[in-house]
């Protein structure tokens, strides 16, 4: 029951907060702060709870039973170190929200409810509850962009909702696909992992629907482009959600349905899975590095870090290499949307302290700020520096666990895949010439002010853990380790 | 625990003064010369105590670190060069309010650098190899409101990354091959496909990170750097690890049947081709930077010919030579705010202690007996197949030449000038001259190293006790041509000075006496590298023009080798990055817009067209109904007669019907 406080404790706040007539904006924030603060004191509790392997916190209720839909949750490995990310990741959005003065109540209880369901879709052990949260947090974004975003918000709110909520049929079709194969028909992940009946044609057609879902939703080359625009426009701590939970989303999807539930399928064409993450990883680097705008280069990135996790499961599924590669593969792809979460959520963040000061994202407009705003500077060059891989912050851990794990079954494509490190290099070293080296220009003639300290203690935190992941993996790679296995092994049967 | 203390200690504390921002600008040089004092005192512990440690890292691969005769070498001199660079640096930059950021940047590198060299696992070597990279982007571009050193840090980072994904890869082969550990020392016993695959990419890695040919050209970049920072980044660390990784991985090279010959011929070729370019340079920060590529060729050809011995000398005698020479030319770029060669007439009178130490440092650097580099030299040749030793030698001869050129450049008499003697030069501080003389001492005396009863400790220490020392005639030869070399390009520098100066009219006697410092004109902004200068010839001698200056020119721009980069690789990338953007936008968004377009446009066709003809259809098929019930109900008269008469017609019909078909 642990497990359903930390999924529905923030909507159970944020319902107070609606209800609770005339409180205060001041009120509102703090309450905000400190919900998601036990939030993540009660993930911390269940990190250091869990035994280790298998599953843990495990609740299986009835809920729809005529369709074989039940309440079943649970947390292994591979959710854990998600659940916690999105816990971090939500606590320092609501610090960074802090200074938010328009709506503060409906924008507190939106992130609150999008909290609950960006968690409660990492501990789904059942298809349709994993469909259901998946599908709110389309709803939840949608409000987020449409009412408290910028620019033409309208228009990209309506895009990343149509867009997304197409994928999310098409997932649909798919469940519905492995429920239809089960005997008994059932959507419990646990027994479809277990029995994995669909082959053949029907596989084949479940893994394009689930796989086109997915694919919009991580997102992968060619169904990106919703993703520009939503970030473009979004709120900073919505881009920061979008990018480091919701992303997440998809990949998660990938490792925990697509590749334990349809093995033979997956290893069939595991080939295409790889190609669309390379395709991803290079094209994606590329399109950034020709983007002026800071927010919408990030935006790009993310598609390319994104890739590198494609490229690894797809890697997995091909049964050339031993099966520590393979492990190593999956488990770098698992590292690596933690990493990215706290990497991209950080530097979406700081996007948003650009925005806030000058009133654009055109890195043009900017220049030297590195002169007046030393603390801004500093910790966008260590987001960005982080992104791009640079060892002694997670990132690193990810891709070389996705590379090294990669280049035996596929050594060209790996091979290719790399060439996106460098290109994330170039990429990040010209936007931070552009915004903070040289001589200081500002929008306007406006005069920059540093990071305060509510920004700092909001952003400062995520890139101290990419540190501390960077520097000592082994307590979250220890999680990830045995449940990488098993998710190597399952592909594998 | 030494080994780790021994890259924590400067690694931590970097980074704590790097977090800790401008708040301990006061601080910093206290703390990083005491970090570094620290890793000095670990590091002969370490050497004398040999301890390994292996932390868990990645499933099957730990990251592990372990001083062996070659490390205990290594970590040392790395230790001991970041030790005097920063007691200079402490000096030099005593005011500056980026000291938080410049010390801890150059401790965290120096860390790195002491990890790669202490490091028995590829993914803790890669790690420290790209962080190493990255400070080093950070230091170059220390001063970074002038943007010019910015791109110079760009790229240095972006072109040794690019090599560095050859070590990616070879990660990634170990893996596949199944190395076990991933360890440093089982690479050589890999399966064939893999083995090749693991020494191409430590070759290219290694041949970035030392700035070798055809990757040189980013250390050019790389001198808009303080002068410390090209102190330590062109001796003892980042160029030089380029070297120690080939050394170490050397039973790799030679395992394949191509990586050893290949690695010791780019190496002499980069001694014979970058002696050439470092000869044409006229400033003398570029001058210096052309050397290290050539004299890290040398340590390249070791790796490649398997003469760990003399690769660690040469290692050690350049790491303490060129720290030394650098730290001259920025003690001069201080002071005189120049570092065009022909700016720097008198610098050495000007100031003679920098003159004397820089002096000795040239000559070793020279490659003249009995100096440090000319034994570590002779040491790797000896072990080089004919034609290689060839090249070895006619390198050499360059190396007499350019450094002759140096110390020609700096002793020469200035015709001074008024604007320029008004200014008072800055002074040698005490610290940094701390940090210069025990330089020279190295860069004099580590030749020793060669001595019968040293060399064969050295070897014991470096565990190759089997590994042949030059003969006394290949000493002599080589010596006898440096010194003849070096000696030559002095007189004639000086003879052809002399001539230049007595060309101009005026009184040179009173110019001479009363300052002669002076250099001609004061070239103002350091900042502006080497680079923006004008191209100009070797020498002030006449030279025939066409090919020649061609030639002359390409070799003073290091061979066009970033215009060729730039031109082949960033801009081509750059212009596809663009041109798939567009794609982006126009095609694979457009593709989703034109979709979503679609639908609407259906959604209207539906509401106007086809919902209109489903509605008229079925408003006429009700119309239609309703005329046939007024049809139907036209015969019900209510008349019996009408009625019969109806039964007649109906029957009639029947009859002829049943005629018709009921004949068959």
């Amino acid at each position: 029951m642990l497990l359903s406080l930390v999924v529905f404790w923030p909507l159970l706040v944020g319902l107070g907060v609606l209800a609770v007539p005339r409180l205060p904006d001041r009120a509102v924030r703090w309450l905000w702060v400190a919900a998601s603060a036990v939030d993540l004191a009660l993930v911390v509790g269940i990190w250091i709870g869990y035994p280790g392997r298998g599953i843990g916190y495990e609740t299986n209720l009835r809920w729809i039973p005529s369709v074989g839909v039940g309440y079943h949750v649970g947390v292994d490995g591979l959710s854990l170190p998600l659940l916690a990310m999105t816990a971090v990741l939500f606590l320092a959005c609501a610090i960074y929200s802090l200074r938010q003065r328009t709506r503060v109540r409906g924008f507190a209880a939106l992130f609150l409810f999008l909290e609950t369901v960006s968690l409660g879709l990492f501990v789904s052990l059942d298809l349709i509850l994993f469909f259901v949260f998946f599908d709110l947090s389309i709803v939840g974004m949608y409000f987020v962009i449409a009412g408290w975003g910028h620019g033409d918000r309208q228009r990209s709110a309506l895009k990343f909702f149509l867009y997304t909520f197409l994928g999310s049929l098409a997932l649909l079709l798919g469940f519905i696909g492995l429920y239809l194969s089960g005997t008994p028909h059932t959507f419990d992940m646990v027994a479809l992992t277990h029995a994995h009946p669909l082959t053949g044609l029907g596989g084949t057609l479940a893994l394009l629907a689930i796989g086109l879902g997915l694919a919009i939703k991580t997102p992968t080359v060619p169904f990106h482009t919703w993703l520009p625009p939503a970030h473009t426009d979004a709120p900073a701590a919505g881009s920061a959600i979008l990018a480091g939970v919701l992303l997440k989303m998809g990949t998660y999807g990938f490792v925990r349905i697509a590749m334990p539930m349809l093995p033979d399928t997956w290893r069939r064409y595991a080939l295409v899975a790889v190609v669309v993450g390379v395709v991803s990883v290079v094209y994606g680097a590329l399109v950034a590095l020709a983007q002026r705008d800071f927010k919408r280069m990030i935006a790009y990135t993310s598609v390319n870090h994104m890739g590198y996790v494609l490229l690894a499961i797809g890697a997995a599924g091909l049964l050339g290499s031993g099966a520590a590669a393979r492990s190593l593969a999956v488990t770098g792809a698992v590292t690596q949307m933690v990493s990215h979460g706290l990497i991209t959520g950080a530097l979406f963040l700081l996007s948003g302290v650009l925005y806030e000061r000058g009133g654009t994202y055109t890195m043009d407009a900017y220049g030297g700020l590195a002169s007046r705003t030393p603390r801004f500077a500093l910790l966008t060059a260590a987001a960005a520096f982080a992104s791009l891989g640079l060892p002694g912050f997670s990132g690193f851990v990810a891709e070389f666990q996705v590379f090294a794990g990669s280049l035996g079954p596929v050594p060209v494509a790996t091979a290719i895949a790399v060439l996106g490190i460098l290109l994330t290099a170039a990429l990040f070293l010209a936007a931070l010439r552009r915004i903070f080296l040289g001589g200081y220009r500002a929008p306007g003639g406006a005069t920059v002010s540093d990071l305060t300290v509510v920004e700092a203690v909001a952003i400062a935190p995520l890139m101290l853990l990419a540190l501390l992941i960077g520097v000592l993996p082994r307590f979250l790679l220890d999680l990830i380790e045995p449940a990488a296995r098993t998710a190597a092994e399952l592909v594998a049967r | 625990m030494i080994a780790l203390l021994l890259v924590v200690l400067p690694l931590a504390a970097g980074v704590g003064l790097l977090g800790a921002g401008r708040a301990v600008n006061r601080i910093a040089a206290p703390v990083a010369v005491a970090a570094a004092v620290g890793s000095v005192v670990l590091a002969a512990i370490g050497a004398a105590t040999r301890p390994a440690v292996s932390v868990p890292l990645f499933a099957g691969s730990p990251a592990g670190l372990r001083i062996d005769g070659l490390s205990a070498v290594l970590a040392l001199t790395v230790a001991a060069v970041t030790l005097a660079v920063l007691v200079y640096a402490a000096g030099e930059l005593s005011a500056d309010p980026g000291r938080w950021r410049f010390f801890g940047l150059l401790l965290v590198f120096a860390g790195a650098m002491l990890v790669t060299v202490t490091a028995t696992t590829l993914p803790a070597l890669l790690a420290a190899w790209e962080v190493m990279g990255a400070t080093s982007y950070a230091l170059i571009g220390f001063w970074h409101a002038d943007l010019d050193r910015v791109r110079g840090g760009e790229v240095a980072f972006l072109t040794t990354r690019t090599a560095d994904v050859g070590l990616y890869l070879a990660a990634g082969g170990a893996v596949a091959a199944g190395v076990p550990g991933l360890r440093l020392a089982g690479l050589a016993a890999a399966p064939g496909g893999w083995r090749d695959l693991v020494a191409a990419g430590v070759v290219l890695a290694a041949l970035g990170k030392s700035a070798q040919l055809p990757f040189s050209f980013w250390l050019s970049r790389a001198m808009a750097s303080p002068s410390p920072v090209s102190a330590l980044l062109h001796s003892a660390s980042m160029v030089a690890a380029g070297g120690y990784l080939l050394l170490r991985l050397h039973p790799l090279l030679a395992a394949t049947s191509w990586a050893a010959p290949l690695v010791a011929w780019l190496g002499a070729a980069t001694a014979l081709v970058l002696g050439a370019v470092a000869v044409a340079q006229r400033d003398l920060k570029q001058l210096l930077a052309a050397s290290t590529c050539a004299q890290l060729g040398y340590l390249v050809l070791a790796a490649g010919v398997s003469t760990v011995a003399g690769g660690a000398q040469q290692f050690v005698a350049h790491a303490a030579t060129k720290s030394l020479l650098f730290l001259c030319a920025g003690a001069w770029l201080t002071g005189l705010g120049t570092k065009q060669l022909p700016g720097l007439a008198g610098a050495a009178r000007r100031y003679p202690l920098v003159g004397v130490v820089f002096t000795v440092g040239a000559v070793s650097l020279a490659g003249v007996p009995p100096l440090s580099i000319w034994a570590a030299k002779d040491e790797i040749v000896t072990g080089a197949s004919t034609p290689l030793y060839a090249v070895g030698l006619a390198a050499t001869l360059l190396g007499a030449a350019y450094a002759g050129k140096a110390v020609a450049a700096v002793w020469r008499r200035g015709p001074g000038d008024r604007a320029y003697r008004e200014q008072p030069a800055a002074p040698v501080t005490r610290s940094m001259r701390a940090a210069l003389v025990p330089l020279a001492a190295g860069a004099a005396g580590l030749a020793t190293l060669s001595l019968p009863p040293v060399a064969a400790a050295w070897r014991r220490l470096l565990g190759v006790p089997g590994e042949a020392g030059p003969t006394a005639a290949e000493l002599v030869l080589s010596g006898a041509i440096a010194a003849a070399a070096f000696a030559g390009v002095v007189a004639l520098q000086g003879v052809s000075s002399r001539r230049a100066r007595s060309s101009p009219a005026g009184p040179p006697t009173r110019r001479a006496r009363s300052f002669p410092g002076g250099p001609p004109t004061r070239p103002a902004p350091a900042a502006a590298g080497g680079r923006g200068q004008p191209r100009g010839a070797v020498t002030s001698g006449a030279r025939p023009g066409g090919s020649v200056a061609a030639a002359n020119r390409m070799l003073v721009d290091w061979l066009w080798l970033e215009r060729a980069a730039v031109l082949l690789v960033a801009r081509p990338v750059l212009r596809l990055a663009r041109a798939l953007a567009t794609v982006d936008d126009r095609l694979v968004d457009g593709g989703v817009r034109a979709a979503a377009r679609s639908a609407a446009v259906l959604s209207t066709v539906a509401g106007a067209v086809v919902e209109l003809r489903v509605d008229t259809a079925v408003r006429s098929l009700a119309a239609g109904v309703r005329r046939l019930g007024a049809w139907a109900r036209l015969p019900q008269t209510g008349q019996l007669h009408q009625y019969y008469a109806q039964a007649l017609v109906g029957l009639a019909v029947l009859i002829v019907l049943l005629i018709v078909f009921g004949s068959r």
